[in-house]
């Protein structure tokens, strides 16, 4: 099966290591007899919200992300509409600011994010900076746990009723108060996590595969062939343990 | 000298020597730290008390290098007080101007974070800034906020200071937009440039206008002769430029230095095109500070190796080089390096210490591929040896090819092992993994402590 990947901006975003994410998914994807077909979607693109079964959106420096907001922010219709016929996202970082209500900077000035994910964010005064562990239950059931590394000053804010994609065990989250970190809205998933996210976390690389795939096929997310995992989970292990030790708190 | 800063840096000098003598690793901050604790005026008093004053070095990469090679041009004819092991926060020179109080001149690398402070209170007659890329975010955050702070210490920098920046950095050249007292420099050698952008190159987008750059030539990471289509923001004329430059493998190069004061043959005995910027800053800055063009051909040709940057250590019939890596950058050069000839065995040492960077994703933004296709074995190793062996399996490399070992010492033992009699064993190590590395170097007698290495 092909999986259409849309990669939104890898010029400008791509600090966190984006592209080990990118290459996580077509690895993963390849082995179980899948191509992962990724194209870039940059500054001016048309945004086809059918043409694609997977988006993603990675993590820039201010700069960068100053020069492409208002183009996100243009695309906002078309993201929601791919996400409504059930195509899979991850956002990651500024990425994940971007797809929300907006992002309110120290001189109050607001600049529009693309209004997929119901949240807001506020510029802070304090980096939130360290490793990262999240308890998370995208299936009913399936607890799983996420170890990544966050590094923000916004802070964002969930609406009342919008889901977070886990539970900050040790670190910061969100906001440093609220206890979540992420958003989850259906397929979409938005985080602050980096590290970069998917080698370490192989399961949640899978699921997004899962959603990515039911989406190309129009049917429901299966579980994928489990696979030989033995350095990602070594790789987690660690991770895990420096969230432990020195992971970010106030 | 004051009664009061005399009785300070005596019992600085003190404990430096108790740090050594009870073992605790080098003791090469220690009295700084004491000094800088309890006075950090004494400092600017200290600095201040140098007959030839201070020259400061500062970049993301070839802090240590640039500043080891202008030691060399510069301490032929002057006693110098140098950070020679890259102690390079205000403790470090604190430490390094109290072990060097007799010196004639004061010459720092600067941790980036640091320079606006050590600007403020050393008072440097030159500063030589070499580049920012993006590195150790979980430290400074953002390069911008790195960008923003230095071009406030620059602007309060007095007009008879000479600022060295390298002009093929955007940023960094335009530090020096419309200053007096500047030396400009850069590469012009088109056979040596890049044929597109790498994935980490960072500042792409011009400096005042945001459109892309066009460059008529790319040479390291983001740097080189860039022009922005839209507001026609250019690299500056050079002062000093380094043109015909040959790279020999992984050994040496040679280039034509032109300078505002003549034209020399530069022979350097060390690899790669990033060395060849930080010899050119290293002469702009030694030329700055009254050095004769002569001084900078001899020294740049007795340069070796600044510690832990692409040293060569023996290990019982074979070798170990160790080459430094920190950040995408300067990683994606050693790769470029070692593309030439790509080492049979190869090990990769990722901790993930402060001094290392917490956050090890950078190690994702770092072209290793070229690599992967030719190292029969790649030996991943040190605290985070799991995230290097996920870095080149994702990167293609097959399973049987990719060994991890997270202890150091076996890591070095399995490679050393493998590598014929006569040959060297590369390691790539992050800053912390490198000094453990010599340090169990140095157990086994193959190479001194850093802190009995010849001083000033």
């Amino acid at each position: 099966m092909r999986i259409r990947v849309g990669h939104l901006y890898p010029e400008y975003l791509n600090i966190y290591a984006d592209r080990g994410n990118i290459a996580v998914l077509t690895r993963r994807a390849a082995l179980r007899g899948h191509e992962l077909e990724v194209r870039s979607i940059g500054l001016g693109d048309d945004l086809d919200p059918g043409a694609h079964d997977l988006l993603y959106v990675g993590g820039g420096q201010d700069r960068e992300q100053g020069l492409i907001a208002p183009d996100l922010a243009a695309k906002g219709e078309a993201l929601r509409a791919a996400h409504s016929r059930g195509v899979a996202l991850l956002a990651v970082c500024g990425g994940y600011q971007l797809l929300g209500r907006g992002y309110r900077a120290r001189d109050d000035s607001f600049m529009p994010g693309a209004g997929l994910f119901s949240h807001e964010t506020v510029a802070g005064d304090v980096r939130m900076i360290g490793d990262v562990l999240l308890d998370c239950e995208l299936e009913p059931g399936r607890r799983q746990r996420i170890a990544g590394f966050e590094n923000h000053a916004g802070r964002t804010v969930l609406d009342p009723g919008a889901d977070p994609l886990g539970r900050v065990v040790h670190g910061f989250g969100n906001d440093g108060q609220s206890g979540f970190e992420g958003c989850r809205l259906g397929r979409a998933l938005g985080t602050y996590l980096h590290g970069p996210l998917l080698p370490r976390n192989a399961w949640l690389a899978d699921w997004l595969l899962a959603q990515a795939l039911a989406h190309a096929t129009g049917g429901e997310a299966k579980p994928l062939a489990p696979l030989a995992d033995e350095l990602e989970d070594a790789a987690f292990r660690v991770a895990a343990e420096r969230a432990r030790k020195r992971g970010g708190r106030h | 000298m004051s009664v009061r800063l005399s009785v300070e840096t005596t019992a600085a000098r003190t404990i430096g020597a108790v740090s050594r003598a009870v073992g605790r690793g080098g003791g090469t901050t220690l009295p700084g730290k004491i000094l800088w604790r309890v006075d950090p005026r004494a400092v600017d008093a200290l600095a201040a008390r140098l007959p030839e004053g201070v020259a400061l070095v500062s970049a993301t990469n070839g802090k240590t290098t640039t500043t080891a090679m202008a030691a060399e041009i510069l301490g032929g004819e002057r006693r110098l007080a140098w950070n020679r092991a890259g102690a390079n926060l205000m403790s470090g020179i604190a430490s390094a101007l109290v072990a060097g109080r007799r010196a004639d001149l004061g010459l720092f690398e600067v941790d980036e974070g640091a320079l606006p402070e050590a600007l403020a209170r050393t008072r440097p007659r030159a500063v030589a800034l070499g580049n920012l890329f993006r590195d150790q975010l979980d430290r400074y955050g953002e390069l911008e906020i790195v960008a923003e702070r230095w071009r406030a210490a620059v602007a309060q920098l007095p007009e008879s200071a000479t600022l060295v920046v390298n002009a093929d950095d955007p940023v960094v050249g335009e530090l020096a937009h419309e200053r007096d007292a500047a030396l400009r420099f850069g590469l012009d050698d088109p056979r040596q440039a890049r044929p597109v952008l790498q994935h980490a190159a960072d500042s792409k987008y011009c400096v005042r206008c945001g459109a892309p750059y066009d460059y008529a030539a790319i040479y390291v990471g983001h740097l080189g002769d860039y022009r922005c289509p839209r507001c026609d923001h250019h690299r500056p004329a050079l002062d000093l430029v380094a043109t015909d430059i040959e790279l020999r493998g992984l050994h040496s190069s040679r280039f034509r230095l032109v300078t505002p004061v003549g034209v020399v043959e530069i022979e350097l005995g060390l690899p790669g095109l990033y060395n060849v910027y930080n010899a050119v800053a290293a002469a702009a800055l030694s030329l700055a500070v009254g050095a004769r063009l002569e001084d900078v051909r001899t020294g740049l040709s007795r340069f070796n190796a600044a510690f832990g940057r692409f040293e060569r250590i023996p290990a019982g019939g074979k070798s170990v080089v160790l080459l430094l890596v920190k950040n995408p950058a300067g990683a994606n050069e050693v790769v470029r390096t070692l593309e030439i000839g790509v080492p049979p065995v190869l090990v990769v040492a990722l901790n993930d210490a402060i001094a290392d960077g917490q956050d090890v994703s950078w190690i994702w933004d770092v072209d290793f591929e070229p690599l992967l296709e030719h190292a029969g074995l790649v030996i991943a190793t040190g605290d985070r040896a799991a995230e290097v062996g996920l870095r080149m399996t994702y990167g293609g490399l097959p399973a049987e090819r990719l060994e991890v070992i997270p202890s150091l010492e076996q890591a070095l033992d399995r490679g050393l092992g493998l590598v014929d009699a006569g040959t060297e064993l590369v390691i790539l190590p992050t800053y912390t993994a490198m000094l453990a590395l010599r340090g169990v170097l140095a157990e086994r007698g193959a190479v001194r402590p850093y802190w009995e290495d010849r001083s000033a």
